[in-house]
């Protein structure tokens, strides 16, 4: 018997984009006009392109194995998951998998806010496929995963959004499919809920042989829990191996963006970042050394003048910022150029997972901006266990970490 | 070991059918759900489903008998006569509002979750018979105070509700088809509704319809359904019309696989376009 479990043979699905409708939706009253103006326009407004989602997809994965899906926003990640959850149909090629696939809902997908905690209970099981006996056999385990028994006869609008997270994981991690597909779901929740559902996820595959597939932007969910990666990137596997080797790719990605060129400005040209290997990036785990590279002219000929740069947030409150001024430049000479390259290169910066933002100015130390460019440049901090202790920081942590060195005191 | 499934392109039909029965849970459960957040909130909830029928044979009572004079079909009393006619109508009405809006009330599990959609407005259809099944009771405690008693034809009538069942979900299932892609196909529901009230013998019998424009008034399925609910529950009067009962079955079968067929052909892109 083989051991695969999913396998995709050049599997692709396209969509068709309509550029003259700008709507979600048809109207009937529309396009009963829209065929009408047509029999008089012989010459077709409407542009319709192509847009393929996914294209020639091929990958074979068997059975206990814990699949990272990883790749930038829009590579597809999302529609490759429709697709193994059936809610879509592919455009071409063929999906064979052997078992139940279940996909773990965005929390509350399949919850009515009416009904009563254990009246959803078998509402979500229904909807995921478990029949109501399983349901019965499994509804202990899953009231005591939720730790929700004192609520269960309370209407889930009332719960908590911790509880209704809680209950709502409980039922799908309870399943038993043999395909487990999880989408960004552990977004949501606190620290600990995070650990106890990749926990959770971790044992459903190693110990019951259950194969997991799991789709996030957390660099370290994904190392934590994935022994195979898959990188997709728009719409194509980029590559396939194991999970730290993917992540390695997708860090590399050479094809990431990884320097802007500025126009209308006068001094500052372009901006580039590189990571710790001295590769070009705009995602840097956190921790990781990174250096900023600012092109400029005309600066270093005017007495006074310095270049600087912010970090914002994406909330554009500004984290940090470091000017020439602040700290002599070290000199090095090279003729070729005819930009002067500034490089800062920042050693373990403590910033936290999220998306970040640089500004640059060009001013006079004593005062007066000479060009001062808004959003120069967009970076990401992919998160990372700093602390080595399972617990991933991300936003609701903050925007920095510390480097805390924690003693107790206490009688011996 | 479980058994291996393979999604293709273009083939998705091969498994629905086998799908349909092995989410039949999620079809019991569904149904279920619906009744309970139904009747859940609303004070006037059971009573309600009591309220509205019971008002509406009272002013069509007046209006048709007393004002407007019409005779009644046979010895049952006007008001019951009225009540029968409104059972399966408001069944009818109702199970086509439901399910038209049942596709995009669960937008969210149809974006998420893989399951057959025939499965929700079908949900949905199977709620308004529990408010049948109350009007239906109601009828029951009006014939006891009129001190009318139903006769045997009363056997007859789960085949007709049978029927009110299959014409109300054909219809819905092709409504909802279409309410998806274009949104303003809802509105052509309350018209059905109001329209058909009117056109349908729910106020009046057939028998006041003059025989040359009969054929034509049969051509509406809902007159073969509501002569039926009347012959079975009314004492066999007035006698059955094989004509009418006839078409009706052809033009609910023709919508039931029109329906069927509609939905079937557009449930592959729900996803994409709800």
């Amino acid at each position: 018997m083989s051991n695969i479990i999913i396998k995709a043979e050049g599997l692709g699905k396209s969509y068709i984009i309509d550029h003259q409708r700008t709507e979600r939706y048809a109207t009937f009253r529309d396009t009963v006009s829209q065929t009408i103006k047509g029999l008089f326009n012989n010459k077709s407004s409407n542009v319709r392109e192509e847009f393929w989602a996914l294209q020639n997809i091929n990958f074979e994965f068997n059975r206990g194995d814990r699949i990272g899906v990883i790749g930038r926003n829009g590579a597809g990640k999302s529609t490759l998951l429709k697709l193994l959850s059936r809610i879509t149909e592919p455009t071409t090629g063929k999906i064979s998998l052997k078992g139940r696939v279940a996909s773990l809902l965005e929390v509350g997908t399949g919850f009515h806010p009416e009904l009563s905690g254990r009246e959803n209970i078998f509402l979500n099981g229904a909807i995921l496929g478990m029949a109501r006996s399983e349901i019965r056999s499994k509804f202990d385990e899953i009231v005591d995963f939720a730790g929700v028994e004192i609520f269960l006869d309370t209407p889930v609008k009332r719960y908590s959004s911790g509880m209704y997270v809680r209950l709502a994981f409980a039922v799908a991690a309870h399943l038993e499919p043999e395909i487990l597909v999880v989408d960004e779901v552990l977004a949501v929740g606190d620290a600990d809920f995070q650990k106890k559902s990749l926990g959770k996820m971790k044992d459903v595959s190693s110990k019951e042989g259950r194969t997991v597939l799991f789709v996030s932007h957390s660099m370290a969910a994904v190392e934590n829990l994935c022994n195979r990666g898959m990188l997709l990137d728009k719409g194509k596997v980029a590559y396939i191996g194991t999970a730290k080797e993917s992540i390695e790719h997708y860090l590399k990605g050479n094809d990431i963006l990884g320097s802007k060129i500025l126009a209308n400005t006068k001094y500052v040209n372009e901006v580039l970042m590189f990571n710790c290997d001295n590769i070009i990036a705009s995602e840097f785990e956190m921790g990781t050394d990174f250096t900023i590279q600012i092109n400029a002219k005309g600066i270093k000929e005017i007495q006074g003048l310095h270049l600087g740069f912010f970090i914002k947030d994406e909330f554009d409150q500004k984290i940090s910022a470091f000017s020439t001024a602040m700290k002599p430049l070290k000199l090095l000479y090279n003729s070729e150029e005819n930009n002067d390259s500034y490089l800062f290169k920042i050693e373990s910066p403590n910033l936290i997972e999220g998306k970040y933002i640089i500004d640059i100015s060009v001013a006079y130390k004593k005062g007066g901006r000479l060009e001062y460019i808004e959003n120069a440049y967009v970076f990401h901090i992919l998160s990372k266990d700093v602390y080595g202790s399972g617990v991933f920081l991300n936003n609701n942590f903050g925007k920095i970490y510390l480097n805390v060195e924690s003693t107790l005191k206490t009688k011996a | 070991m479980a058994e291996e499934l393979i999604i293709e392109a273009g083939k998705a039909e091969k498994n629905y059918w086998k799908d349909l029965w092995r989410y039949r849970e999620l079809f019991y459960i569904l149904s279920l759900r619906d009744i309970k957040v139904r009747y859940k909130q609303t004070v006037l909830g059971v009573l309600w489903s009591v309220l509205r029928p019971l008002i509406t044979m009272i002013v069509f009572t007046l209006i048709f008998s007393k004002v407007a004079k019409l005779p009644a079909a046979g010895s049952a009393p006007y008001a019951i006569m009225v009540y029968v006619g409104m059972l399966p109508w408001q069944f009818f009405a109702n199970a086509i509002s439901e399910a038209s809006n049942s596709l995009i009330g669960n937008t969210n599990l149809i974006s998420k979750v893989y399951f057959p959609r025939l499965i929700i407005p079908t949900a949905s259809v199977i709620t308004s018979m529990i408010d049948f099944l109350i009007a239906f009771f109601l009828m029951l405690l009006l014939c006891l105070f009129y001190q009318y008693l139903p006769g045997w034809q009363i056997i007859f009538l789960p085949l007709f509700l049978l029927l009110a069942f299959t014409l109300a979900i054909g219809i819905g299932l092709w409504i909802t088809a279409l309410n998806v892609k274009y949104r303003d196909f809802r509105y052509i529901v309350p018209f059905i509704v109001q329209f058909g009230l009117y056109v349908s013998p729910v106020g009046f019998s057939t028998s006041v319809i003059p025989e040359k424009y009969r054929l034509l008034f049969y051509l509406n399925p809902m007159v073969g359904v509501i002569d039926g609910f009347r012959w079975s529950l009314l004492n066999g009067e007035p006698a059955l019309n094989v004509e009418s009962l006839l078409i009706s079955v052809l033009i609910s079968l023709l919508f039931l696989w029109m329906g069927i067929t509609k939905f079937r052909k557009m449930e592959k892109s729900f996803a994409d376009i709800i």
